[in-house]
């Protein structure tokens, strides 16, 4: 059987690098097809969805944040297990402002992610000069040890947690709020990442020392990226509060470190956009496995596993292979 | 104290444990000066300039820079006073395309207001530096990935990097080592031409006979000791540098 190339006409004329000539529409679209279709999609899916599946959604978006944020530090060089931090101290941070000052949502949220992204920042400063497995272990275990705090000394409700918060005004305003914060996370990091800022970042995570030879300042930059993701994790876990209406130790649980961390690494690590795509894979799937029962994890590990050996690259990085492909082979005989 | 030298460095002392890795080792450095530094494996060449950069910190010492002290800074504050180095072991971003590599330096508070701030301005000053080290200009090495280019590329992208900061003292560790005698005659007028442009350049090397056509001075190590100073040609004559090389009857 022998086999020849055949081009695929993607209706652009010319191309070379990342520099394009557009002549038509058809050209445009393709271009701008990939960016306007997780726009559209996350503004109208909304409508479309029942109650159940829209509290779904809020959780998916939640998941891609905390993906989104895991990988901004992934690709700093920073390999973080525990986005559970960032997202608890947001939590706490918004609900203690609720409870005990009764501040409105409008506030808290905004406050609970630029506090709670400082506190954590403060937090991780000293272990930022641990390179590798030993960073991870110490974002591991800060979550893990704030629960045990909680429980044992009592504070900020204790094992009962705080509850009663002030919900949202209304359920499209949280439907619609996150969906803006993903979707500014989303292109705004991203472009972020391609600047000469983003570039000194993926240096540091490339070669640090040469990065300090450049008269850089490498600590700095890794206080700014861990700033910004866990700014993002405390903004999630800050609306959540006030979605559930309750704020309790839950919030540190090892959930919100795997599961973000599963869903980059199922889209495609090193690119925001298959973290995005990946927390929108892995949510809805395990609730739709819900329906099995005791099996569920069983099948839901059998699909992860699955799903790493078949696409390492991950789906995003796949998915953008083939979409920018030029040819093809076909048979011929 | 105030002297017309650029660098100073006196009675530096580095242990590594047991092992002296620089012993006792001043030198003092005028500005336009290139010095080599020879000598065995193993005999502190690599620490001295890890010491001087700050990457390694002295047990004692002083090394003062423009007549200040900078013993011990951390390395990215040496560089912006002004000293730049390459490593021995090319350290390149690999992820990244050899231009874009060029973008961090570039990025650096020593250079970042000379080159404009806006997105994409630093490539065009990135493939400028490139051009001068010897990546063609109209081919697609410039665009390559670190990862796939030779070694004889990646030797001169470490060279531009340090030649973006605009340093008034470039230290070049072991540039020659690894390059085929083509690739080093092409090197060696880039080097010429940095003198001429009133850089002072210290280079670490075991090419001695490269190394020798264009240092003013050598000074040669050997057990972490300074064991001769001087012309090229003085010093291989002396007694302690051939029993250094060729070992003692």
């Amino acid at each position: 059987m022998k086999k020849r190339r055949e081009r695929i006409d993607r209706g652009i004329k010319v191309r070379a690098g990342d520099v394009f000539a557009l002549c038509s529409w058809r050209e445009v679209l393709y271009l701008a097809g990939p960016k306007l279709l997780p726009i559209i999609g996350c503004l109208i899916l909304p409508l479309l969805l029942n109650a159940y599946w829209q509290k779904v959604f809020l959780s998916v978006a939640v998941f891609a944040l905390l993906a989104i944020s895991w990988d901004l530090l992934a690709q700093t060089g920073m390999i973080s297990l525990g986005q559970a931090l960032f997202y608890g101290m947001g939590a706490y941070v918004s609900g203690i402002l609720n409870h005990y000052w009764g501040l409105h949502p409008f506030i808290t949220i905004p406050v609970a992610a630029i506090l709670g992204g400082i506190i954590c920042t403060l937090l991780l400063l000293p272990v930022l000069r641990l390179r590798g497995i030993y960073f991870s272990m110490v974002t591991l275990i800060i979550p893990l040890m704030l629960v045990r705090l909680i429980e044992a000394t009592r504070i900020f409700g204790g094992t009962e947690g705080l509850s009663g918060m002030t919900p949202l005004p209304s359920k499209w305003l949280e439907l619609y709020l996150i969906v803006l914060v993903l979707l500014c996370a989303l292109f705004g990091f991203r472009r972020m990442l391609s600047s000469d800022f983003g570039l000194v970042l993926k240096g540091i995570n490339d070669n640090d020392r040469s990065v300090m030879n450049a008269g850089i300042n490498i600590y700095l930059f890794k206080t700014q990226a861990l700033f910004i993701a866990s700014a993002i994790g405390a903004f999630t876990g800050a609306f959540m509060t006030h979605v559930y209406m309750f704020v309790g130790m839950p919030v540190f649980a090892l959930d919100y470190s795997i599961l973000p961390i599963a869903a980059a690494i199922v889209g495609g690590p090193g690119s925001l956009a298959g973290a995005t795509l990946g927390a929108f894979i892995l949510v809805p799937l395990s609730e739709i496995l819900r329906g099995i029962g005791g099996l569920r994890i069983v099948f839901y590990g059998l699909f992860l596993v699955v799903f790493i050996v078949a696409l390492p690259e991950g789906i995003f990085h796949y998915i953008q292979r083939k979409y920018h492909r030029f040819e093809r082979w076909v048979e011929v005989d | 104290m105030s002297s017309e030298f650029l660098l100073c460095v006196s009675g530096l002392y580095k242990n590594f444990g047991g092992v002296q890795a620089v012993h006792d080792l001043s030198f003092d450095l005028a500005p336009g000066e290139l010095l080599g530094i020879i000598g065995p494996n193993g005999s502190g060449k690599t620490t001295a300039i890890n010491l001087i950069t700050g990457f390694v910190k002295p047990s004692r010492g002083e090394i003062t820079y423009r007549n200040k002290d900078i013993t011990g800074q951390p390395p990215y504050k040496i560089v912006r006073q002004g000293i730049a180095r390459t490593f021995q072991m090319v350290k390149p971003f690999y992820q990244l395309p050899a231009y874009k590599n060029m973008i961090i330096p570039l990025y650096s508070p020593r250079v970042k207001g000379m080159v404009g701030g806006k997105y994409g301005d630093r490539d065009a000053v990135a493939l400028d530096l490139l051009e001068e080290v010897g990546f063609e200009r109209d081919a697609y090495v410039a665009y390559k990935a670190a990862s796939v280019l030779p070694q004889g590329y990646l030797k001169r992208l470490e060279l531009a990097k340090a030649i973006a900061l605009q340093p008034d003292l470039l230290i070049l560790d072991e540039l020659f080592s690894g390059l085929s005698l083509a690739e080093v005659a092409g090197t060696v007028p880039i080097i010429e031409k940095l003198r001429i442009e009133g850089k002072t350049i210290i280079m670490v090397e075991h090419r001695l006979k490269e190394l020798f056509r264009i240092a003013d001075r050598v000074i040669v190590l050997n057990y972490g000791q300074k064991i001769a100073d001087g012309k090229a040609e003085d010093v291989m004559e002396s007694e302690a540098v051939k029993n250094a090389y060729l070992g003692t009857e």
